[in-house]
């Protein structure tokens, strides 16, 4: 009876090691622009080799909205097919409750992460998700045709509007009859609402929605910060910019037909890259402000990956996301891709400063930047950010004035709000 | 009297083995098309939300209409019925319906004349001109909006070398030639499919007719308006209600070429947009039964109308 007790013991006992030694199958989803893809499958590469998992990689079209909308469905359904999701910065109060709580399983580490990235996570108690990396976009400017026209790098977006318009028209003059001055993302989307609240609250028009849920978007200083972007259309600023996303952007300040653009950090790797017609000529700076004594305000971008709650492996999932987040994953995305770490200590990385200088100067960038207000405006703050870039890309494109489509916006805000958001 | 038990026993029996082959056919539609509207209809009339949709609560009439009380005798309506996007999308809707419609049936009747006649190599041709339907949609519309890029696009570089225009137009970006761009890539892609239905009509035409037409001496004009047309008459008309039910639930090629454009937006963007992108399912909902009911009234009045004039013209 003994030896034979003792044979089941131990091939239960085997089995079950077996069992949880397996390797398991994990999906990560997440929508790739730039290097993204290649970087995470080499890291995913060397997590495999380490672990004996096999992680694939279910990729998603450049539009956050397209992206969040499908994220949506899968975890309605309780899809167990993705075990972990990349999401936006804007996500985590939006789907929350579909997640596993990250706190227990990231108390060792937590306190070595950038707390305004912790802090956007954070729902309640609950850690929805560990950041990954973070954006503050910049002004990306042509460093030598500012020499060249012998122009200082502006200061105010007054300043950037005139010096983009006096050397488009001179580059045009001298045969360059591509150039534009500015580019930005003015499609009518996400990535319009984060320029459209730079603007303005670098204008010290405030907020699109307060932290503490009031909406005053409708002052003039909105108006007036409105109004000079309304000035660039057609301008300075191609008409065709009101479709434009982040790539479309980077590709005509890349092919060097732009003197200015707004861009998050992903582009400065690229811009630099060996392939670039601009990579000597271009150089980066904080966003403009409104007026002198204005603060410039970067939106906080960034995505940060989280764990289904609907996850057949949690465990190995919750190890992959540790994995991916950890020093040398993170300096690696930082040098590879310029995107801003979530980790303080790489910041002040020497090799990380070496390959991209702008990073040790983004921490503070980073740590002052500004949120969208998608904590105030909870599981609506989708269509308030429709609500607020549908009034900007309409004034932009000349359908009412500034004045007109932000007094309607404040009306409609407020009527979307009701007693509470 | 005998004869006449005999055939309602008959008839019993043939109407019994209608049934049996059509049950299997009516259980597959009522789990596939039935219960989808069928819930579609009811969260439209509930607080549901995507992610949340076992708690969904019923509000009755809330989403369509609703009137609030400010308690001081004054007070506003609110709901899809009194909602100015919802009523700008389904005119969008019907405008990008009719014109794309128009003009496919249009180029589609040429297309369709010209591939009826005789000459070498018309199968290849044939082929050929179903290309643009044959690529997915998606595809097409994705290939159109680089053509139509206003820095990179071949459509601009080809207009500017010719001097039409003097500056790049921004195609799916200016208000102006948002909804033109895409009814030059729905009209591109669909005349292809009202060719091949026109053409299957035209070839049900017997050739006897136009020889007799042509010994009695009858010009081409008036060979096509008196003895063609009537005859393909039934056969466009189907082919343009086929066509109309398709373009009234637009949503791919938009979504690509134009998405989250107020001009653009047509009821199957709005529908999708409250129903995923904000966390309104049940107004989604009700967006999707509004649009299904108008589709479907507009159908069932199309065919009335259409089915009419038939009828008078043969008589």
């Amino acid at each position: 009876m003994q030896p034979l007790k003792a044979l089941a013991t131990a091939i239960i006992g085997s089995s079950l090691m077996v069992y949880s030694a397996s390797a398991a199958e994990l999906n990560i989803v997440h929508g790739a622009i730039g290097k993204d893809n290649e970087v995470l499958r080499a890291e995913l590469d060397r997590f495999e080799e380490q672990t004996g998992h096999t992680v694939n990689i279910v990729s998603m079209p450049e539009s956050t909205t397209d992206q969040f909308g499908q994220y949506k469905l899968w975890l309605a359904a309780q899809s167990s097919d993705i075990d972990v999701y990349r999401i936006d910065v804007i996500g985590a109060p939006q789907i929350a409750e579909h997640f596993v709580d990250l706190t227990e399983h990231t108390k060792d580490i937590i306190g070595d992460f950038v707390p305004a990235a912790v802090e956007s996570q954070t729902v309640g108690d609950k850690l929805v998700a560990l950041p990954m990396f973070l954006g503050a976009p910049a002004l990306y400017y042509r460093k030598d045709l500012l020499e060249k026209y012998n122009e200082p790098v502006p200061k105010t977006w007054q300043q950037m509007t005139e010096t983009a318009k006096r050397i488009m028209e001179a580059e045009r003059e001298a045969g360059n009859s591509d150039m534009w001055g500015f580019v930005f993302q003015g499609a009518a989307y996400e990535g319009l609402t984060c320029n459209a609240q730079e603007w303005i609250a670098s204008f010290g028009g405030g907020r699109i929605v307060e932290t503490d849920g009031s909406i005053g978007i409708n002052n003039p200083k909105a108006v007036e910060a409105l109004e000079l972007a309304k000035s660039w259309i057609g301008s300075i600023a191609p008409e065709g910019v009101l479709n434009y996303k982040e790539e479309d952007a980077r590709g005509l300040f890349q092919s060097g037909n732009a003197v200015f653009m707004r861009n998050w950090n992903y582009a400065y790797a690229l811009a630099a890259g060996d392939d670039s017609p601009v990579k000597d000529s271009f150089a980066v700076t904080t966003l403009p402000v409104g007026a002198e004594g204005e603060k410039s305000a970067a939106t906080l971008g960034g995505w940060h990956l989280g764990v289904s709650k609907y996850s057949k492996h949690p465990e190995e999932a919750i190890e992959l996301v540790r994995f991916l987040n950890n020093y040398d994953n993170q300096k690696e995305r930082a040098i590879i891709t310029s995107r801003p770490p979530t980790l303080n200590a790489v910041y002040a990385d020497a090799e990380v400063g070496e390959a991209q200088e702008f990073i040790p100067l983004w921490k503070p960038v980073v740590d002052n930047a500004l949120p969208r207000p998608s904590a105030a405006t909870k599981r609506k703050y989708n269509e308030v950010s429709s609500e607020f870039w549908t009034a900007v890309h309409n004034t932009l494109s000349g359908d009412g004035s500034a004045e007109q489509n932000l007094r309607k916006l404040e009306a409609r805000l407020n009527r979307l709000r009701g007693s509470a958001w | 009297m005998a004869s006449k038990a005999g055939i309602s026993t008959l008839s019993r029996q043939r109407i019994l083995s209608a049934w049996l082959f059509l049950t299997p056919m009516l259980l597959v539609l009522a789990s596939v098309a039935a219960y989808p509207l069928i819930r579609t209809i009811y969260f439209g009339f509930t607080d549901a939300s995507i992610d949340l949709i076992g708690q969904a609560q019923w509000v009755g009439f809330r989403n369509y209409l609703e009137y609030l009380d400010y308690g001081d005798g004054e007070g506003e309506y609110f709901g899809l019925l009194v909602d100015a996007d919802w009523w700008r999308a389904v005119w969008n809707t019907l405008r990008f319906t009719i014109i794309s419609v128009f003009f496919e049936t249009v180029f589609g009747l040429v297309i369709a004349l010209v591939l009826n006649r005789e000459f070498r190599g018309r199968s290849l041709v044939r082929a050929a001109v179903l290309i643009p339907w044959a690529i997915p949609t998606i595809v097409s519309a994705k290939m159109w909006a680089w053509m139509m890029h206003d820095q990179f696009g071949i459509l601009n570089d080809m207009l500017l070398r010719l001097h039409i225009i003097a500056e790049p137009i921004a195609w799916t970006a200016s208000p102006d030639t948002a909804m033109l761009a895409v009814l030059i890539v729905d009209i591109w892609k669909t005349t292809p499919f009202m060719a091949l239905l026109i053409l299957a009509g035209l070839q049900m035409v017997p050739g006897d007719i136009y020889e007799a037409a042509r010994l009695d001496g009858v010009g081409p004009v008036r060979l096509f308006l008196r003895v063609t047309w009537p005859l393909i008459m039934p056969a466009v008309l189907v082919a343009i209600v086929f066509r109309a039910l398709d373009a009234l639930r637009v949503f791919d090629i938009i979504y690509v070429l134009t998405p989250n454009n107020e001009r653009t937006r047509t009821m199957s963007v709005f529908a999708r947009d409250n129903l995923f992108d904000f966390d309104k399912f049940a107004y989604g909902s009700a967006a999707s039964t509004l649009l299904f009911l108008i589709i479907a009234l507009l159908t069932i009045s199309f065919i009335w109308a259409t089915r009419m004039n038939v009828e008078a013209d043969e008589r």
